[in-house]
């Protein structure tokens, strides 16, 4: 089927938080949790924070970042963890292995192992994504441009961010769906892969789409 | 669209709902029972209060239901609450025999209604035992745990485990909260209603009338906490705080607080509140009924700054109401504190009357920054703390109950 004859449907998501009965009271324990822990609890802890109440982390964009500067006091691991961007990772298990990377190359150049208050330890968690159907369909990009603005940040998520996980083009549903109109919308698809997925919120990645969108079709690009 | 809907679209915006109705549209009909043990006083009758009607307003068919009790069974329900709070608790075999007798005979009470509901929620230990005599249950039963059990005293946690491990899930506020159970643990934060009487807007001179309801200063700064008299509160340490601020800056301290008819131990620690701040004309004592709700709302938004400063604290939702409102929170640094009030940025966190103390003056000193981190927790809350937050969660771990516990479920084909 050709994408002109391919509806884009919206879709929105919500996700559910699960303990996983893992924790760290340090950093040894930290490597096991990480050996061990389900691959939805990676994937939550790098980005639950988009659906999860939680602050806008300030200085710290995953929770094993944040945990290892405010529970271990280890702001070297803290940083060489804050860096990791999990869009460039093929997929959770290679990200899983960076992580182990780093906490073991801390693991040695330690001389003990750091640890954390007994009420700082860290509880490996884990998210359920649900899939909702929102009811409404897109029949050409142009209508993406009206739609952006007041998309609600759940389908954000799903379209923008959960399908380079969920696809096998590891890339977000509107330029696999752009893609399949031609040429004309190449340009449209270059400028949306400038948005950066995740050292933004989804409040920001909305309105930057929208932004692109809005000159894309207002300023001519059709 | 329901009224009761089209009232949280104002506040939350409209996309907020639309979501709702989306998660909703597998539920319809779905009939949802919630138990527990107080229909006033307590942060989970005021969450019932609203999230039921909202259920309903959605399309399931959720009612709320509350067991009987006599004065030896809360006087026993509130010994496993201190002992899930971490607090040796000895307690006595012959309560225990009042806690099953009184769960049996409310089991009976509400068979018709649990045997055939889809969804049971059975909030926090007081109504635990009643599965023990459902045994023709055809739905799912989740246990709802709004304490702080990161710690429990083991030998009660032991005797109420043996009721939980048979449900079909359980909440806990928290993840440090969840305990090893033979079913999954859903980890849900609680919630506050913009629209109840205690949180929704208020006229400026209703704000203001309650410095002359209770004997206060207008013109002194207003430092506030609203609490049950309950130890894990630590209303003996505030006062402390309070003293040792007022050394350096003159203020005023409220502590506003109710009983709960399933809290026998408050009276004792009133008398021993009452007793740490005689003779200060500038420490004012409220105790309030439990539909005290809008006076409540009154004396928050007329507060600088309010504290909490919990030993122990499930989660806090006095903390998200303040925040609600506007204002700083110096809280204790425990449980579900932490989730709201980020250090430097919607309050303080502290652990001693000095820390409390130390943060008082500078708020009170700093206005700009009092006012911003006034602001940034009113954010956080709208964002993440709203009733609609909760009921979506509850809705996604119902499709979930009855999807199945894989990674990704999807309702939309």
């Amino acid at each position: 089927m050709k994408n002109h004859e391919r509806p884009f449907n919206v879709r929105d998501c919500a996700l559910v938080s699960l303990a996983t009965g893992l924790r760290a009271h340090n950093l040894r324990e930290f490597q096991d949790g990480l050996l061990r822990a389900p691959e939805s609890s990676i994937y939550h802890h790098f980005w639950g924070r988009f659906l999860q109440p939680r602050f806008d982390e300030p200085e710290y964009n995953n929770d094993f970042a944040a945990w290892a500067y405010r529970g271990l006091h280890e702001k070297a691991l803290a940083e060489r963890l804050s860096v990791l961007d999990p869009t460039e990772f093929e997929d959770i298990e290679s990200l899983r292995q960076e992580v182990l990377e780093r906490v073991e190359e801390r693991l040695d150049e330690n001389e003990f192992v750091p640890w954390a208050r007994s009420d700082q330890i860290f509880f490996f968690t884990r998210s359920q994504i649900i899939v909702l159907d929102t009811g409404h369909v897109l029949h050409h990009p142009s209508e993406l441009a009206d739609t952006l603005p007041e998309m609600a940040l759940g389908s954000v998520f799903y379209h923008f961010i959960d399908a380079r996980r969920r696809t096998q083009e590891r890339i977000d549903d509107f330029t696999a769906w752009l893609e399949g109109w031609g040429e004309e919308f190449m340009p449209l698809c270059q400028r949306i892969m400038t948005v950066d997925p995740y050292f933004s919120s989804l409040k920001e990645i909305r309105s930057e789409l929208a932004e692109i969108f809005r000159t894309f079709f207002g300023g001519g690009g059709r | 669209m329901n009224q009761l809907l089209q009232q949280y679209g104002e506040i939350t915006g409209p996309e907020v709902i639309s979501h709702l109705q989306q998660l909703a549209e597998s539920l319809q009909g779905m009939k949802v029972v919630h138990v527990n043990s107080t229909r006033l006083g307590g942060g989970v009758a005021e969450i019932l209060h609203k999230l039921v009607p909202m259920m309903n307003s959605l399309g399931l068919n959720a009612e709320w239901r509350v067991i009987e009790g006599n004065p030896d069974f809360f006087n026993c329900t509130k010994g496993f609450h201190n002992a899930l709070q971490g607090f040796r608790t000895v307690i006595p075999e012959s309560l225990l025999q009042v806690y099953e007798t009184v769960n049996r005979e409310n089991a009976e009470e509400l068979r018709p209604v649990l045997e055939d509901a889809d969804v049971v929620f059975i909030h926090d230990p007081q109504p635990a035992a009643l599965i023990k005599w459902i045994e023709n249950r055809k739905g799912k039963w989740v246990w709802r745990c709004h304490i702080d059990c990161s710690r429990p005293y083991r030998p009660v946690w032991k005797y109420i485990r043996n009721y939980v491990k048979d449900f079909d899930a359980s909440i806990f506020s928290l993840a440090q909260f969840a305990q090893p159970l033979p079913h999954p643990q859903y980890l849900i934060a609680p919630s506050i209603d913009p629209i109840s009487e205690k949180n929704v807007e208020l006229p400026q001179d209703e704000v203001m009338a309650v410095f002359e309801q209770f004997g206060m200063d207008p013109e002194l700064p207003l430092v506030l906490q609203v609490s049950r008299f309950d130890r894990f509160k630590d209303p003996i340490g505030v006062i402390e705080a309070y003293r040792i601020a007022k050394k350096v800056i003159p203020l005023q301290l409220v502590l506003a607080g109710g009983t709960a008819t399933d809290d026998p131990e408050g009276e004792a620690v009133l008398e021993e509140v009452e007793r740490a701040s005689a003779g200060d004309p500038d420490i004012h004592i409220l105790l309030l009924p439990p539909d005290a709700h809008r006076t409540i709302n009154a004396l928050q938004r007329a507060a600088d700054i309010v504290l909490q400063k919990s030993i122990k604290e499930g989660f806090g939702l006095t903390v998200t109401e303040a925040m609600w409102k506007g204002k700083p929170v110096i809280g204790g640094d425990t449980g579900g504190i932490r989730l709201q009030v980020i250090d430097h940025y919607t309050g303080f966190r502290v652990r001693t009357p000095e820390g409390a103390a130390l943060r008082i003056r500078y708020l009170l000193h700093h206005r700009e920054r009092l006012n911003e981190m006034g602001e940034l927790a009113k954010r956080l809350v709208k964002e993440n703390f709203l009733l609609t937050r909760h009921l979506m969660e509850y809705l996604a771990l119902m499709i979930s109950l009855v999807k199945g516990f894989e990674d990704r479920i999807d309702v939309s084909e």
